[in-house]
């Protein structure tokens, strides 16, 4: 069960980092004001403490003798706060550095570095939010891109709720039906054919898959996808990287080992979020020219949803080459040939693959790949219309679990059973849709009965 | 008020002789302890002064329940019926729905000497106006004549008697149904001790003189030929009587016309009724003005007893004035000549909010005290009869100093009933309906006796005799389904053929009987050919096999939905807990727990206003 200290006050920078100059922290807790007091020095000689709750204040963050950065400082008193405590949210604009320094300032006063979502876990703690409003608003923080961030506020909005409500409606005039003459055995006009039972059911069958076919996608938009980029060394890996994350417009430094130091990195590219992983080996093998290792592009090309795999058209075929497509056969692949822009010696022909001729130095031929995978994934048709989303797990379960319900009532039907089973896993299918949008049947089927159907005696 | 006489002592007194009095009372009195139970009138001990009949949709599974316990309403029933049908027969065992229609007169007269021929038990007839409480312990009741009965505990019956007045047109009667007089004095007592009233509504068709009838305009209900006892203690055969029908008729435009142009008349509608009725129950008025598009209604016509040309109107419930229920009446088929032996009316009664009541059924606040049936915002006879066996099972164990009798929703509709009314807001009177069980599969009419024999036998109320017999049933049923699992058979021309005249695919490969037996056009019996050495069984063993092997894919789903529950009824929240230091829970939440002080996590949930989050807040801090 959970154990929570409700007392400590915590703090985190609140933006992602590397997007854009502003970043926020966040302070939550009793002393969030108090450690805030001791950091800024405002322009007119103003202390955080005496100010009204929800107003902004402009001066620096001074520690050890040191002016931090320029910054504006809102004060947020309990309890008609996000968390329901006093909060301080401190904007720089010195870029990440400014930000951690200011965070790590914070952190040295008293304030303790927030666990990931537990701003969030203290506004539903504190009765500020309820648990499906939790999720979305840990999605919102988890969003990795602009459209999951999308995704995740439509939740908030409710139109999971609206696209779910529908298909409830829908089974809940199936039980009403059914209910109804169970439990009015004399009345003669309440029964409901089998077969309008189950066009009803295949109709909400249909619904509910073509939610669960959202699930993937969604889950896309949270985590992106998880992608390799493969290839001999020196074939352009590491340019295509950096191509992603120009595109991405993250900060890139220039010093070899710092921030590109890092096992995978989340960019979002056209719009796709792309997980790309083992990125610091991508580097390793351009930097040194050495044998590419072809148990560990095996192991990588196992665990990727996507797989780019580079060759250098300037190049002829090797043996390595042709070891990495049979490895990335079975996959999801995209082949690029790179360097369009010098003579070309690649053959691919009899291979049955489509490659995308692209010149990284040129940037050209990157669009292509971008299209490629919004096919792939069809992820494409999602961004231009404003359908939903599934991206959590628990709800992609109770989705599941509906639909089973929901064939299990088509086996019965099947099966001539009397209409009480059908009944059942109808109540079943409501019951876990209703989990979704924390609804529950038994007053529903009541009030349904009586408001549709001129029974009693 | 005069000068108070000890009339009595004993161990409990039972306000209220209908249908939740009589169970209480016995339940009580065969637990061994002393019992009073007052009427304001004992010639009416068990009446019903609405519909003549016991059992339907669900309320059949509560009449079979209280039997099981060793309650009195099936075999009371059983000896009074003069038509029974199995209804629902079509849509699953577990909506099976026992219905007779009752003999009202023998009914009564039938009760009244089992109560009368019970040890421990006295009669009495008075209206008691006092509930006598010290130290938050009931000490006593008070009647009328300023007699004092003390007693240790006390159990409030009191139906509809309660400030009670009937209303059609612009009569008002201040009496209580049946033009029986109303119970005036314990109201005001109730709201003394802090008790929350309500004011509920209901009504009641006319009855009309057989000789006026028509009935060969209308379409004949005659009784079920294989009758069905509501008692595990009777056989079928033992029972069997001549059955009387009943008559199916429809209203009309004409009908509909009619309530339409005086709508303005009913008291209903103009605003001199304030109780909340019932949605269920609505007056014909209500369905003309709700349906509007709908042409018709059925109208059932239904003897009220044998030695009675009384006939109930069912379906056609009204507070219009008298002259317009006759003129509507009339309209029809059948009816055009008919007269009117009682006016139809509505009835307006103080009942409590039962969220003050335990799952014991004893006021939360005085111990004690306890109530049941119509009082407690139900409506029914057999919702109110399935609230007396429990009330006066717990009264008994109160005064024994035993564990209490809770049933839980996975036990039995009696559990569903009672967690509903304590844990649920009430909007309205509460009837039994089989949609608000939700594991009703396990919960079947015909497995009562399997769920709930064991507790009557330990709380006493089931004989060693039956006992045993229950024993011997339990054991040939389990013999039985494991004797068929171990049947194996070959694709046989003989098999085949026996498959093929039932109509079911012949086999190719060898088959288990059960898996026969799970078809659809197969049942237990129809495979006895195959099964030679199949032992002679009673009707409901075999019926027992049948249901638990046909179904066992089902039933075993719902089982698991059970565990579930019964994990959450397993946590408990302490009696002490201080909801406001709760952190995060809202207020709407913390009032509704504070209120109904639910004893586990399970029950918490289902309280109207309490959302999942309050629930998590809950468990957070229970585990803190």
């Amino acid at each position: 069960m959970l154990k929570v200290n409700l007392s400590d006050t915590i703090a985190a920078i609140s933006t992602a980092t590397g997007s854009g100059g502003i970043g926020i922290v966040r302070i939550s807790g009793d002393e969030a004001i108090e450690i805030a007091d001791s950091l800024f020095v405002s322009a007119k000689g103003k202390r955080l403490a005496e100010q009204k709750s929800h107003t902004i204040h402009y001066g620096n963050i001074v520690y050890d003798g040191r002016a931090i950065d320029e910054v504006l400082v809102s004060v947020m008193k309990a309890p008609n706060t996000y968390t329901r405590e006093d909060i301080v949210e401190i904007n720089t604009h010195g870029g990440y550095r400014a930000v951690t320094a200011v965070l790590n300032a914070v952190i040295k006063r008293g304030a303790r570095v927030a666990e990931p979502g537990e701003f969030t876990k203290r506004a539903f703690l504190n009765g500020r939010i309820d648990l499906t409003q939790a999720e979305a608003v840990i999605d919102i923080i988890n969003a990795k891109t602009d459209k999951s961030r999308e995704t995740a506020v439509a939740r908030l909005e409710g139109r999971l709720s609206a696209e779910i409500k529908q298909i409830r409606e829908s089974i809940l005039t199936m039980l009403a039906h059914i209910e109804a003459a169970v439990a009015y055995p004399e009345h003669d006009d309440e029964t409901m054919t089998y077969a309008a039972v189950e066009k009803g059911t295949r109709e909400a069958m249909a619904n509910v898959n073509k939610l669960i076919a959202t699930a993937d996608t969604g889950k896309i938009y949270r985590d992106g996808i998880k992608t390799v980029i493969l290839g001999k060394p020196n074939v352009g890996k590491s340019s295509l990287l950096n191509a992603f994350l120009e595109e991405d417009r993250a900060i890139v430094t220039d010093i070899p080992g710092t921030t590109r130091d890092i096992v995978s990195e989340l960019i979002n590219v056209g719009g796709i979020p792309l997980n790309i992983i083992d990125t610091a080996g991508i580097r390793e093998t351009d930097n040194i020219i050495e044998k590419i290792g072809v148990e560990k592009s095996r192991s990588l090309a196992e665990e990727a949803d996507l797989i780019l795999l580079m060759f250098d058209g300037s190049r002829e075929m090797s043996a390595e080459d042709r070891e990495l497509i049979e490895l990335t056969r079975d996959k999801k692949t995209i082949v690029l040939v790179n360097k369009l822009d010098l003579e070309q010696k690649l053959d691919l022909r009899g291979m049955g693959i489509e490659p995308i001729n692209i010149s990284v130095r040129n940037t050209m031929g990157i669009n292509e790949i971008y299209d490629k995978i919004k096919e792939m994934f069809a992820v494409g048709d999602i961004e231009t219309d404003d359908s939903v989303l599934i991206s959590r797990e628990r709800n992609k379960a109770s989705l599941y679990k509906a639909l089973q319900s929901l064939e299990n009532v088509i086996e019965t039907i099947e099966n001539t059973m009397p209409e009480d089973f059908i009944s059942m896993d109808l109540t079943a299918a409501y019951e876990a849709l209703g989990e979704i949008t924390g609804e529950t049947l038994e007053e529903d089927i009541i009030d349904k009965i009586f408001s549709e159907f001129c029974l009693g005696k | 008020m005069g000068k108070l006489y000890t009339a009595d002592e004993v161990d409990i007194c039972v306000i209220g002789a209908g249908h939740a009095g009589c169970e209480t009372a016995l339940a009580a009195a065969r637990m061994g302890l002393s019992t009073i139970l007052f009427a304001i009138n004992l010639d009416s001990i068990a009446m019903m002064p609405c519909n003549p009949n016991v059992g339907g949709s669900s309320k059949g599974h509560l009449v079979k329940e209280i039997d099981a316990l060793g309650g009195e309403m099936g075999r009371n029933i059983d000896k009074t019926y003069i038509q029974t049908r199995m209804l629902n027969t079509g849509k699953g065992p577990a909506v099976y729905s026992l219905r007779a229609q009752a003999d009202k007169a023998k009914y009564h007269t039938q009760m009244k000497k089992t109560l009368e021929n019970t040890e421990n038990l006295l009669v009495r007839q008075g209206e008691i106006t006092d509930i006598v409480i010290e130290d938050g312990k009931v000490t006593g009741v008070i009647s009328e004549s300023n007699a004092l009965y003390k007693c240790r505990a006390a159990v409030i019956c009191t139906g509809t008697y309660l400030k009670a007045r009937c209303l059609y047109g612009n009569t008002i009667i201040e009496s209580g149904p049946n033009g029986l007089r109303r119970a005036n004095g314990l109201s005001d007592c109730l709201k003394r001790l802090g008790i929350r009233l309500f004011r509920y509504k209901t009504g009641t068709p006319a009855r009309v003189d057989k000789r006026t009838i028509d009935f060969s305009k209308m379409k004949e209900q005659r009784g079920d030929e294989n009758i069905v006892p509501f008692s595990f203690e009777n056989r079928a055969e033992d029972i069997e009587r001549e059955q009387i029908s009943c008559y199916l008729t429809y209203t009309n435009e004409r009908t509909h016309d009619i309530i339409r142009a005086n709508l303005d008349r009913s008291p209903l509608y103009s605003g001199v009724i304030e109780g909340t009725g019932p949605r269920y129950c609505p007056s014909i008025e209500d369905k003309v003005v709700r349906f509007a598009d709908k042409t018709q209604h059925q109208i059932f016509i239904e003897p009220e007893g044998e030695d009675t040309n009384e006939m109930y109107v069912q379906g056609m419930s009204s507070s219009l004035p008298e002259d317009v229920q006759i003129a509507m009446y009339r309209t029809l088929p059948g009816l055009e000549n008919v007269r009117f032996t009682r006016t139809a009316y509505a009835i307006e009664y103080d009942c409590i909010d039962a969220n003050q009541l335990k799952l014991t059924l004893e006021f939360k606040d005085i111990k004690g005290l306890f109530s049941a049936g119509q009082f407690n915002g139900t409506s029914g006879y057999e919702e109110a009869a399935a609230q007396g066996i429990i009330a006066g099972i717990n009264a008994a164990a109160y005064c024994k100093g035993i564990e209490p009798l809770v049933l839980d929703r996975s036990q039995g509709y009696i559990g569903v009933l009672i967690d509903d009314i304590v844990t649920k807001e009430s909007r309205e009177p509460y009837r039994m309906m089989t949609s608000r069980a939700e594991y009703r599969l396990l919960l079947r009419q015909d497995n009562a006796d399997l769920r709930l024999t064991e507790i009557g036998y330990r709380y006493g109320l089931i004989s060693q005799e039956r006992y045993d017999r229950f024993l011997a049933k339990k054991k040939a049923i389990e013999e039985e389904i494991e004797r068929i699992g171990k049947i194996n058979l070959g694709p046989s021309e003989d098999v085949n053929s026996i498959l093929t005249d039932c109509g079911t695919t012949p086999i190719s490969t060898g088959i288990n009987m059960t898996d026969l037996i799970k078809r659809p056009e197969m049942d237990y019996d129809k495979l006895a050919p195959l099964d030679p050495d199949r032992p002679a069984l009673d009707r409901d063993v075999r019926e027992q096999v049948n249901i638990q092997i046909k179904y066992e894919g089902y039933i075993s789903r719902q089982m698991k939905q059970v565990e579930q529950f019964k994990r959450l009824e397993g946590r408990r929240i302490p009696e002490d807990i201080d909801y406001d230091k709760v952190k995060g829970l809202r207020i709407e939440a913390t009032q509704k727990l504070k209120a109904v002080r639910p004893v586990n996590i399970g029950q918490a949930g289902r309280i109207s206003g309490v959302s999942p989050a309050d629930v998590n807040m809950l468990l957070v801090y229970l585990n803190m």
